[in-house]
């Protein structure tokens, strides 16, 4: 028995891995896509004309702060401005309270997933507590569905425990991701270390600090085997050793944050701790050497490392704020506005890129074809706005890009064949 | 200028004002009744989030010979101590009607948050690493006084200028106003990216002291030790402290400042610290005439300067 036609998003050009197109797409009353082709009619019209529709975005690094941190995100509300942004499938990291190292916070996080209008899914953290000493239960978790395991917000710090991690990683067939930040080397620092945390008066941290670790890893990779992805890369010798590691055959992924090419160090000068975030933001040079590694398919995709916290923890002064920033509602505009790439590329590693990586291409960021799941988004690539961390849907306002002009807007989110944003507007 | 935060959002037309200015209080505070009434009225508040006995006390003693009504937050008996945030501080403080903040804060940035939230004339008196710009001006008026102008001078800064508000704040001060300088300390105690500042660089005090006009030795923390900074002390007096057999190096008119307090036989030996050379203790005198310039610039905006400081009253008996 087929699904009967529940709406036609009409006039849009769709974009997806197999390339782009015109056509309409009929979306079931199953929550799967039933036709695509041109003039479809359906019972309901979504409107994408100027649109381009593409499948929803993936990411693969979203901090929801539940458990533990509830005033400042939710899983709901993390949820919720994951549609507004386009995505249809999100990520959580595991440095909650408790953090997500055992199957009850698993399952406790999948719980309020859901019924939130996005797909949520949840990492593991690679040990107990995050606290680098003990190797979390990796195989009971990856029995709840944990394809990725991290420490974020942390590095593992010791060589011999990172070693263990990946050999018994490897072992269960699931990834694990790299916070890189030698916690030694870094000491205590709370901005880029170079001309303009000298002259704040800000300790710093050296972009070794983060090539350490990544230049030990990937040791470490070759050394098991493992499958290994490094998260926010955010300085050109960092990007450069990748790049050799991916030339040598290591099955090695990396993802870079929208604020690494869109900030640098120059932005901390206002004292705003609204731009303090981990690992910093960095020079001109490793901005262009993020964009450039987006552009050659050295960074296979674009996460946000959402990270939001209460107004009351960003005034405080810089170095005792929280590290972090919000992403998830100015991710799209942000790459359109300010990568210099083809629309379908940008789509790829928003969708099916960080898909493959955590293993839910089973239902997003697949082609936009008869059969597949209707996870979807419709977005105006040419629409300018404003931002404006008032006008969000998260908890949080510390978005870096307030006042900021930029390109490109979410018209509509389709999750499961519902249409959970709607012009704009999350309808539940 | 509406706030004092730092000197290098300062012209040099700026700091030369604000020293113009001090030249008059310099006077009223030789006065044997050193007190004007310029800021009547107004209230200034000290917000030390961080121990000083003689920053504190000197703003205050500027406030007071201005007539300014004087408050003191004490931080460590105050709400602070219960959880009230920073700006909870301010908007409180700033709620009784004050007009002036002097703040000091162990961490960078402070005074530009506190301006984002209260309209009342924000004072840095010294923020983290960052700067101290009244030490700055203060040690700008000292040796103004001393040699009658900066320009061409060469100025050596020697110790920890990596974690110095003074060195950063001074740096700036001196170079606007011509003077060059030399910053002089092991590349541990060196800020990153040093050669982005607008110095000359060097590990050989012995080098560098027979040709400066003035040396000024930062003051050296001993918790630089457990970071792996330094050796030991030991190690840095022989190396960087001016010892006597060290100070034999300097030209006869040289100067020497320290921002204090002193760790007497560390980075300055205790003789030479008392010795003719030193100017140690004029810095601390100026300070007061300094801020009064600063508070009076600030709060004290279109009153007439003669109007504000009247003769004293014996020269208008005697006139």
């Amino acid at each position: 028995m087929s699904a009967a036609p529940a709406f036609v998003v009409k006039g849009g050009r769709l974009v997806d891995a197999t390339g782009v197109r015109s056509g309409d797409v009929v979306v079931g009353d199953d929550g799967s896509i039933v036709a695509v082709g041109p003039d479809l009619s359906a019972p309901e019209t979504l409107d994408a004309a100027g649109c381009v529709v593409s499948p929803g975005f993936v990411d693969i690094h979203s901090h929801l702060r539940e458990p533990g941190k509830e005033e400042a995100e939710t899983v709901e509300t993390g949820a919720r401005g994951a549609a507004v942004g386009g995505y249809t499938c999100i990520l959580a990291m595991p440095n909650t309270t408790p953090a997500i190292d055992s199957a009850s916070v698993v399952r406790e996080v999948l719980d309020l997933g859901r019924s939130a209008p996005c797909d949520v899914r949840t990492s593991g953290a690679i040990t107990v507590g995050r606290a680098g000493s003990q190797l979390a239960p990796m195989a009971e978790l990856a029995g709840l569905g944990v394809t990725l395991f991290t420490d974020d917000g942390a590095g593992v710090q010791d060589n011999l425990l990172m070693r263990r991690a990946m050999e018994y990683a490897a072992g269960l067939g699931v990834t694990l991701a790299q916070h890189c930040e030698d916690d030694a080397l870094c000491g205590g620092g709370h901005m880029h270390e170079g001309e303009w945390s000298s002259r704040l008066g800000i300790a710093g941290q050296p972009a070794e600090a983060e090539e350490l670790m990544v230049m030990r890893d990937i040791a470490l990779a070759r050394l098991t085997g493992a499958k290994l992805h490094f998260q926010h890369m955010s300085t050109a010798g960092s990007l450069a050793m990748i790049a050799g590691a991916k030339a040598a055959g290591l099955d090695i992924t990396c993802e870079s944050t929208t604020h690494h090419f869109t900030l640098t160090h120059a932005n901390c000068a206002t004292y705003d701790p609204v731009f303090k975030v981990n690992p910093p933001l960095r020079t001109d040079e490793d901005v262009a050497a993020v964009k450039a590694g987006i552009g050659n398919g050295t960074v296979d995709c674009i996460a946000t490392d959402h990270a939001p916290h209460t107004p009351d923890d960003k005034i405080q002064p810089f170095d005792e704020a929280p590290p972090g920033m919000l992403g998830l509602e100015t991710a799209l505009a942000l790459a359109l506005t300010e990568l210099d790439l083809e629309i379908e590329q940008i789509v790829g590693l928003l969708s099916w890129k960080p898909a493959a990586i955590i293993g839910a291409d089973d239902r997003h960021g697949r082609p936009i074809a008869e059969g597949n799941p209707a996870n979807l988004c419709v977005f105006d690539p040419d629409e300018e706005w404003t931002i404006d961390g008032a006008a969000m849907q998260s908890k949080s306002r510390n978005t870096p890009y307030a006042g900021r002009r930029v390109r490109g807007r979410v018209r509509h989110t389709i999750l499961e064949g519902e249409a959970v944003v709607r012009n704009g507007e999350p309808t539940r | 200028m509406s706030d004092l935060l730092s000197i290098s959002d300062l012209e040099r037309a700026d700091v030369e004002q604000l020293l113009d200015l001090t030249d008059h209080f310099v006077e009223v505070s030789a006065r044997p009744i050193p007190k004007v009434p310029a800021l009547r009225g107004k209230t200034v508040v000290s917000l030390f989030y961080e121990d000083s006995t003689r920053t504190r006390l000197s703003f205050e003693t500027a406030a007071k010979r201005l007539s300014a009504d004087t408050m003191n937050f004490s931080v460590s008996t105050s709400s602070v101590k219960k959880g009230e945030s920073l700006r909870d501080t301010a908007l409180t403080i700033e709620a009784m009607g004050i007009d002036c903040i002097v703040v000091r804060h162990k961490s960078a940035g402070v005074p530009w948050q506190l301006t984002r939230w209260v309209d009342a004339a924000v004072v840095n008196a010294g923020d983290g690493w960052h700067e101290h710009p009244t030490q700055a001006l203060l040690d700008c008026y000292t040796l103004r006084q001393k040699r009658g102008s900066l320009d061409g001078m060469h100025i050596a800064i020697v110790g920890d200028v990596k974690h110095s508000r003074v060195a950063r704040s001074d740096i700036a001060a001196f170079t606007k106003l011509g003077a060059e300088v030399t910053v002089v300390a092991p590349p541990t105690l060196l800020p990153p990216a040093i050669e982005t500042y607008p110095v000359k660089v060097s590990h050989d005090l012995d080098a560098v002291l027979p040709s400066v006009d003035a040396v000024y030795l930062l003051r050296m923390q001993r918790e630089r030790m457990t970071e792996a900074l330094l050796p030991s002390l030991r190690e840095y007096t022989s190396t960087y402290g001016l010892t006597v057999a060290r100070a034999e190096l300097l030209r006869d008119d040289a100067t020497v400042m320290h921002p204090g307090p002193m760790n007497r036989g560390v980075e300055i030996d205790g003789d030479i610290a008392d010795f003719d050379r030193s100017v140690i203790v004029d810095q601390v005198r100026n300070g007061v005439s300094v801020r009064m310039a600063v508070l009076f610039l600030l709060l004290g905006s279109g009153s007439d300067l003669h109007n504000a400081i009247p003769a004293s009253e014996s020269e208008e008996r005697s006139a």
